[in-house]
């Protein structure tokens, strides 16, 4: 069920990380394919966002590793891009849709250094391929929510990665919204770059993803999405919740349990 | 009048330091308090305020004298201890972050006044003037507390525009920031001292207990005006340097007014009129458009009303005396008169002894309200499975916002339809 690859552009080993000690995802073992589109599924509170964020590293987690492009995340972050949910951010903030996408290059840019005339076109150039272009000056709170998505793709553009990981880019968006981002990954797997997205929309799975994760609480399953998007893995991430397995995840937050004996370094 | 002119010219030289000095410092909190205010942190930059007291008093005590360095470290200690407890309570505990807020400000600040009452009490002769630390007194801001002060107002200012494009990446999309390997937590903390920092300057002039009016009202005024954080910034900086200037200038005429609750006053002064006056996110805009709105509304129901007369008269241009527009809508007699003197004004109407009159153009303006109307009730049958009788009251509002854009659209997509849900039919223009 849990299909493993050679030459993985991300490997994950044993992670399992926690919420206030309460375990919210459990000993995830997973090798993915590089040049495809890749689809995290599972129901609502799955932990499908806290798998991404655990693997930015934005959250920590207790025990297990992560390699992309088989190094530490910071030594090849410049090559990867990360998405989050659009509604983790305040768009009322003073800025314009041009202004959001240049922060993209603020990574390769580095500390203290202004955005230059060619960072300028590049962001341009990306809202562009979003169909954004003619709102460039608009203040971002003036966007509809599909177009903020569409801001916040073309940000992730902007960085030039060879690796995305997108977090519900298709929650809220209109339809078409919806077809340009989908056409737009579709083409950024063509040139070889490798997207993750979260996604919850079952009907679509089929038609936008190359590869699926089945998630809820553990990996359930991974693989081409015609091998494992079916009927019975479904059944088994979406049907008879592990009551068992929530319930010892509550005792532990209850009793202030560690999650290891013994406190591993973070990494191997 | 004499001491405006004193005042501004600046031949005194004291004067000109201590106006130098309160632009620095009101300047600088204001840029600072940008993110504060940004980052929703404005309860934050209250309890900071409050907690640097105690360290001003222990500096105080501890050098004996009113050195200016050792109030700044002094108050840079504890301001950052009741920052760093508030995030730790919030964080550890089940106390959520408002609370913790209330609790350290309110512990920092009591213990802040013993101590002052203590030093007032020592009979140490240097003490005078420590009180102006609760509500700032400008005029004390002389030799070399204007040159220590001032070079933490400038470190400020730099700091800021070094790391603009950090500060404001972090403040907009901390989890994206965090992504691009942006030092996170280092900028956190570069703020955060930031915050602290212009709190020890600010209080200077405006003293710990107005402090946060510094930190947060500039910047709320100047979100009024603008979209775009760096001319955002700039008004803050512009909006607390002048609020400084007349403040102290008040101070100055009237002997022994603090400067604080006049800056304060002056502030908030200018986040009101902003509040008020600003174009688009101002009330009165608002105001204002929804005026235009309701009268929009009413002229193009007049000419609609006009229109469906003529409609059953088969005759567009009959001429009709106000009952006969009121018995058939009753519309309120002062807003019809006034909507019916305005389309004639525009070249909608023609008026003669009483009766009223379409012209050509005014015939094709309710022509095209009335075709939206039926347009509108279509759509809502056809495409949202709403029934015949339940869409006039809907139409009656979407008539009237309903772009050419729209019309065109609406047309396209229901194809030409010559009769809305009540077998009448949609007029068009050719």
């Amino acid at each position: 069920m849990i299909e493993h690859v050679e030459n993985p552009i991300l490997e994950i080993h044993d992670l399992t990380v926690s919420y206030d000690r309460k375990p919210v995802l459990w000993d995830i073992d997973l090798t993915l394919p590089e040049g495809k589109l890749i689809g995290i599924v599972g129901p609502n509170g799955a932990g499908k966002s806290t798998l991404i964020k655990a693997i930015m590293n934005l959250i920590p987690s207790n025990s297990g590793y992560v390699k992309l492009f088989d190094e530490h995340l910071e030594k090849v972050r410049n090559r990867i891009s990360y998405v989050p949910q659009k509604e983790s951010v305040d768009w009322d903030f003073p800025a314009s849709s041009l202004d959001v996408v240049l922060m993209g290059r603020y990574g390769q840019l580095g500390l203290l250094k202004k955005p230059r005339k060619a960072d300028k076109e590049v962001a341009m150039d990306c809202l562009r391929k979003v169909g954004m272009d003619a709102f460039a000056k608009r203040q971002i709170s003036q966007l509809s929510g599909g177009q903020q998505q569409r801001v916040f793709l073309a940000r992730a553009l902007a960085q030039q990665a060879d690796l995305y990981f997108m977090d519900e880019p298709f929650a809220g968006v209109d339809a078409a919204t919806e077809k340009t981002i989908i056409d737009l990954l579709r083409s950024m797997s063509q040139q070889g770059k490798t997207v993750i997205v979260v996604h919850h929309d079952l009907q679509s799975v089929t038609r936008y993803f190359d590869w699926v994760l089945l998630l809820n609480l553990r990996l359930i399953a991974s693989g081409p999405v015609e091998s494992t998007f079916t009927q019975e893995l479904l059944q088994e991430t979406y049907g008879g919740k592990l009551t068992l397995l929530s319930e010892v995840s509550n005792l532990m937050r209850k009793e202030g349990f560690p999650h290891r004996e013994l406190r591993k370094g973070k990494s191997s | 009048m004499k001491n405006l002119i004193d005042f501004f010219s600046f031949t005194d030289s004291s004067t000109r330091y201590v106006v130098l000095g309160v632009l620095l410092l009101m300047s600088s909190s204001s840029v600072v308090g940008t993110f504060t205010f940004l980052k929703k942190k404005a309860l934050v930059g209250d309890a900071v305020a409050h907690s640097v007291l105690p360290g001003v008093c222990l500096a105080f005590m501890l050098a004996g004298n009113k050195n200016p360095v050792w109030l700044i470290t002094g108050a840079f200690i504890t301001g950052w201890i009741s920052l760093y407890l508030i995030d730790t309570i919030s964080a550890k505990s089940k106390i959520k972050e408002d609370t913790a807020i209330g609790l350290i400000l309110s512990v920092f600040f009591g213990v802040g006044i013993l101590l002052l009452t203590i030093i007032q009490h020592s009979g140490n002769a240097e003490q005078s003037g420590l009180n102006s630390f609760l509500f700032g007194q400008a005029a004390a801001l002389v030799g070399k507390d204007l040159y220590v002060f001032g070079g933490v107002a400038l470190v400020l200012l730099t700091t800021i525009t070094l790391f603009f494009k950090e500060l404001s990446l972090l403040t907009f999309d901390e989890a994206f920031a965090r992504s691009i390997g942006l030092p996170v937590r280092a900028l956190e903390l570069l703020l955060t001292t930031l915050t602290v920092l212009a709190v020890v300057v600010g209080i200077q002039a405006v003293g710990v207990v107005l402090m946060a009016a510094i930190l947060i009202t500039p910047a709320a005024a100047a979100r009024f005006w603008t979209d775009d954080i760096k001319t955002m910034i700039a008004l803050a900086a512009f909006f607390g340097a002048v609020s400084g200037l007349v403040g102290t200038y008040i101070s100055y005429v009237y002997e022994n007014m603090p400067t604080g609750p006049w800056i304060v006053m002056i502030i908030s002064g200018i986040a009101f009129t902003s509040f008020f006056f600003a174009p688009k996110k101002g009330i009165l805009h608002k105001l204002f458009r929804q005026i235009r709105i309701k009268n929009k509304m009413n002229q193009e129901n007049i000419l609609k009303l006009l229109y469906q007369l003529g409609e059953e008269g088969k005759d567009f241009f009959v001429s009709r005396s106000i009952s006969d527009i009121t018995t058939r809508r009753p519309f309120p007699m002062r807003r019809l008169i006034k909507g019916l003197r305005t389309l004639k004004r525009q070249g909608f109407l023609k008026e003669k002894q009483r009766q009223w009159t379409l012209t050509k153009e005014g015939k094709l303006k309710g022509q095209r309200i009335v075709k939206l109307h039926r347009l509108w009730e279509l759509y809502l049958t056809e495409y949202l499975r709403i029934a015949p009788d339940h869409v006039h009251e809907d139409a009656e509002t979407i008539e009237h916002i309903l772009t050419p854009e729209l019309e065109a659209r609406l047309e396209q997509l229901l194809d030409y339809p010559s009769v809305d849900p009540h077998a009448s039919e949609i007029p068009y223009n050719h």
